[in-house]
């Protein structure tokens, strides 16, 4: 049932009638009339609500609508649940949970080993960095995180600022979607596109790779990526150029972005923010500059940080991080040095030599020839490694990372057996999308899908 | 700084590992096929690390330092707020007493030296084999301004689940609690509105506890099943 | 469905039955389903590389009561299984439900409290699509492949007929623990 009050007042030169009201009634006399405008709902109802304020106070009617889970601009399942007054938002409330996936339980089953393959399904649209949490937490767990080898750690970083690059595009392409520019969906996917054939051509698949192992990575580099990724580096930037002509300075864009989703570094702090939403502010807070993993340190980037605290702040923020990217890509290009991938303690290495035979990729005849003929404890290790996998002496760790969209952190508990005891992820989406309401109430419904939208949550990293 | 080091508190020296579980045996799963491996008579205790030796290296010692003098000029003792410090694989934990929890948290968010502005949620492991202190949470905190880590354990065992919440102080936890509260049935004291986030909210139970089945169904095959993963004989 | 229901079995419902099927798969509308990663690859195929608007879909309708086919794109947690299911009820007929990838299909790798163990659970599934995620040329193929059933739908008598066949099948089907026998019948 909607109500609206209309107040007799003469400001299209009419002379006080009503528009609505039908030919031949009599018109307000001194605008002193109220109009009531009625569109559906019970008359009774509607007829004793207007008796009851029958003293000139207009009928304040608040509607809360559900943007449910179903929505194309709530950036995937999330339920908001908006008390409007108008267009104006006077409460908003996020509904999670749609996509609950018990990644953590089902954990408890599996290997650890096997666990990057859950882990990285969490938040979709990052993978890699789930993978790379997760490893870092089991080998801080093990204590063997100075024995991971150095070009193990080079491609992680690779992977990872390669998957930052194709996570700020899905971000700006969707964020476009739901403003109404589709043109910068079609680009945003078409530069993922780019990465995702680098993806497929390093680890075999396009999203959700499991390629990152406790330990190293699952296999060294083909011949030709190296190639690939020069080509993608020299492509890029172009491209970048194209997005910006179209979104930077445009009025609309602007107008849309520019003093929404407005959220200062005291609120960002009270509610634990990180990443863009957090640089946006003005703080130069990157987790890779203060606390360096991976082999950071030997990276030469800078920390993007804008000073206008809204959503406009945090789309040029990830615009030039993936320039930044585009630099540390560069770089570990030219940090690659010919060596192992994996780590050379046997107990825990899992056994990384896959090859591309005549029925599919599988284990390489080399690799079958030397466990079967010639090293006992080869075989031994590669048959404890798959069946039972390695144990993890007793403790628990936290291990945080800068993901795309802030700190992801992955607390790690092990009772000394195959399989992790309890893994929690601290996913920066879900802690992030308390901000909806800080940043939203008071505005409008408009506002509050580009505010979401500036979040960048991802519903399987929210939900786990 | 290490001429300055405060008289330890006797009790936190003598706090041994925790026992966390006894396990029998090597392998779990229902009697489905016999153990012929001849582990069967095992027995293993699981102990996490205990009290750390001091020094414990690093900046820990500072904050070790900063903490209890200043728990100690809010007056509160820091034996009775903290049971233990750990430090394990370069991470510095401290076990805090549940009813001190707000009161160490304001003085780790307030205090100059410690300065942890930013609280990066609460995460709760159940250990049914912990006796007095089966439900625990992890609160990682982390300072910008001074670049440190620093985690909270507080344990509550599972005949009263409660635990102050931590709200007042870092309105970040918000939901980390909630979801503590859904997944595994701690209850908060003081949050604003403990509801459920992740299940439905009507689910009975608490699905992440260890004595909550994980639910999956048998895998279907032609003429053979496959026992969902937690029914599966495996390796402890 | 007047006309088309009330004409004479034989060549004139034949010919009503391939312009209508044409007409159905020509235009198929998607709405929008997509939950978890596979909906990141359905987001790309109908992105420029891939491209479902040769297909005559790239409009995914954001209102149930304007789509044709649901693409139940990710995993299905119990919260979400009843607005699955009020979104199906709430498209008009026909409606096709294509379930993509592993964990709409058969719950995927996720076989716990949390996942329904497929949606066929929830709706009547018309194709299924496995992979994790499938490529978008996988999505392509079963699209094309649910453009070749819908081509074939039969209207009026023949579909009355198609339905009991059907059901007569259905009842004499056995479950899948109880095949013997070789894989490929």
């Amino acid at each position: 049932m909607t109500l609206d009050v209309a107040r007799a007042v003469d400001d299209d030169m009419d002379g006080g009638r009503d528009p609505y009201a039908a030919a031949g009634t009599v018109g307000p006399e001194e605008g002193n009339e109220t109009v009531y405008t009625l569109s559906g709902g019970d008359w009774d109802e509607i007829a004793q609500e207007l008796a009851s304020a029958e003293d000139g106070e207009p009928v304040e009617e608040r509607i809360v609508v559900n943007m449910g889970p179903q929505h194309p601009s709530t950036h995937g399942v999330l339920r908001l649940v908006v008390e409007t007054e108008g267009e104006t938002v006077t409460e908003v409330r996020c509904g999670i949970g749609f996509l609950h996936t018990g990644i953590e339980k089902n954990l408890e089953y599996r290997n650890w080993t096997q666990g990057c393959t859950f882990v990285t399904r969490m938040d979709y649209t990052t993978p890699f960095y789930q993978e790379v949490a997760y490893c870092l937490a089991v080998e801080k767990l093990l204590g063997v995180e100075d024995q991971v080898p150095e070009r193990a750690s080079v491609i992680r970083v690779l992977l990872m600022e390669l998957n930052r690059i194709a996570s700020h595009m899905v971000c700006i392409a969707t964020g476009g979607m739901e403003m109404g520019a589709l043109s910068a969906m079609i680009f945003g996917f078409r530069e993922r596109e780019l990465v995702l054939d680098i993806f497929e051509m390093i680890t075999g698949l396009r999203m959700n790779h499991a390629f990152i192992r406790p330990g190293g990575v699952a296999q060294d580099l083909p011949p030709g990526a190296v190639d690939k990724i020069r080509e993608f580096l020299a492509l890029m930037p172009e491209r970048m150029k194209d997005i910006e002509a179209l979104c930077n300075e445009n009025p609309i864009f602007k107008g849309r972005t520019e003093g929404v989703g407005y959220l200062d570094l005291t609120g960002c702090m009270a509610l634990g923010i990180t990443g863009p939403v957090l640089r946006a502010t003005g703080l130069p807070h990157d987790l890779r500059k203060s606390q360096p993993y991976c082999g950071y340190e030997g990276y030469d980037f800078d920390v993007v940080t804008w000073d206008t605290s809204d959503c406009y702040g945090r789309y040029r923020i990830r615009m030039d991080e993936v320039r930044q990217s585009l630099r540390i890509v560069e770089q570990c290009l030219e940090k690659l040095k010919p060596g192992p991938v994996m780590i050379e303690d046997k107990k825990i290495a899992w056994p990384a030599q896959l090859a591309l035979g005549g029925d599919g990729m599988g284990n390489s005849l080399d690799h079958i020839r030397h466990i079967m003929g010639e090293s006992m404890e080869a075989l031994i290790h590669h048959f404890k490694l798959v069946t039972e996998g390695f144990r993890v002496p007793p403790g628990q760790v936290y291990v945080g990372i800068e993901s795309p969209k802030g700190e992801l952190g992955c607390h790690a508990v092990s009772d000394g057996g195959t399989r992790p005891y309890r893994v929690h992820f601290r996913d920066p989406s879900f802690n992030n999308l308390q901000a909806v309401s800080a940043m939203s109430e008071g505005g409008m419904i408009a506002d509050l899908i580009v505010a979401v939208a500036s979040i960048d949550p991802v519903m399987g990293g929210v939900d786990r | 700084m290490s001429e300055n080091l405060p008289e330890l508190p006797q009790p936190l020296a003598e706090q041994a590992a925790e026992v966390v579980a006894v396990r029998r045996g090597m392998f779990g799963g229902s009697g489905s096929s016999g153990d012929t491996s001849g582990y069967g008579r095992l027995v293993r205790t699981i102990e996490f690390p205990g009290q750390s030796p001091r020094p414990y290296g690093g900046y820990f010692d500072e904050v070790e330092n900063e903490l209890f003098g200043a728990l100690d000029e809010r007056d509160l003792a820091p034996e009775a707020a903290i049971e233990k410090v750990v430090v394990h694989r370069g991470q510095l934990t401290f076990h805090v007493r549940r009813e001190h929890l707000l009161e160490v948290a304001r003085t780790l968010r307030d205090d100059p030296a410690l300065r942890y502005e930013l609280c990066l949620g609460v995460s709760g492991v159940h250990l049914p084999g912990d006796t007095g202190r089966e439900l625990q949470i992890l609160v990682p905190l982390l300072s910008i301004t001074h670049n440190r880590r620093v985690h909270l354990a507080v344990g509550c065992p599972d005949e009263d689940p409660h635990i102050p919440s931590l709200t007042p102080v870092y309105p970040a936890t918000d939901w980390h609690e909630r979801e503590a509260w859904d997944m595994f049935g701690i209850v908060f004291d003081g949050h604003p509105a403990l509801t459920r986030i992740l299940m439905p909210d009507d689910w009975p139970g608490h699905p992440q506890r260890k004595d909550y089945p994980l639910g999956g169904i048998p895998v279907e095959f032609k003429g053979a099943q496959i026992p969902s993963p937690d029914q599966r004989r495996s390796y402890r | 469905m007047g006309i088309e229901e009330k004409v004479p079995s034989g060549f004139l419902l034949s010919t009503v039955e391939g312009l209508a099927g044409y007409m159905r798969k020509g235009s198929l509308w998607p709405a929008t389903f997509g939950l978890a990663c596979c909906a990141i690859e359905m987001m790309a195929t109908g992105a420029g590389r891939y491209d479902l608007a040769r297909f005559g879909m790239e409009v995914f309708r954001a209102s149930p009561r304007q789509a044709d086919l649901m693409i139940v794109a990710g995993r299905v947690s119990q919260k979400m299984a009843p607005v699955l299911r009020q979104i199906y009820d709430q498209m008009p007929n026909p409606k096709w439900v294509l379930s993509m990838g592993v964990c709409a299909s058969s719950g995927g790798m996720f076989n716990n409290y949390a996942i329904v163990q497929g949606v066929d659970h929830v709706v009547p599934v018309d194709i299924y699509l496995p992979g994790c995620p499938p490529r978008p040329e996988m999505l392509m193929d079963a699209i094309i492949k649910l453009h070749e059933e819908i081509q074939k739908t039969p209207l009026g008598v023949d579909r009355v007929a198609a339905a009991r066949a059907a059901e007569e099948a259905a009842l004499k089907a056995l479950p899948t623990i109880e095949m013997k026998g070789l894989l490929r019948p």
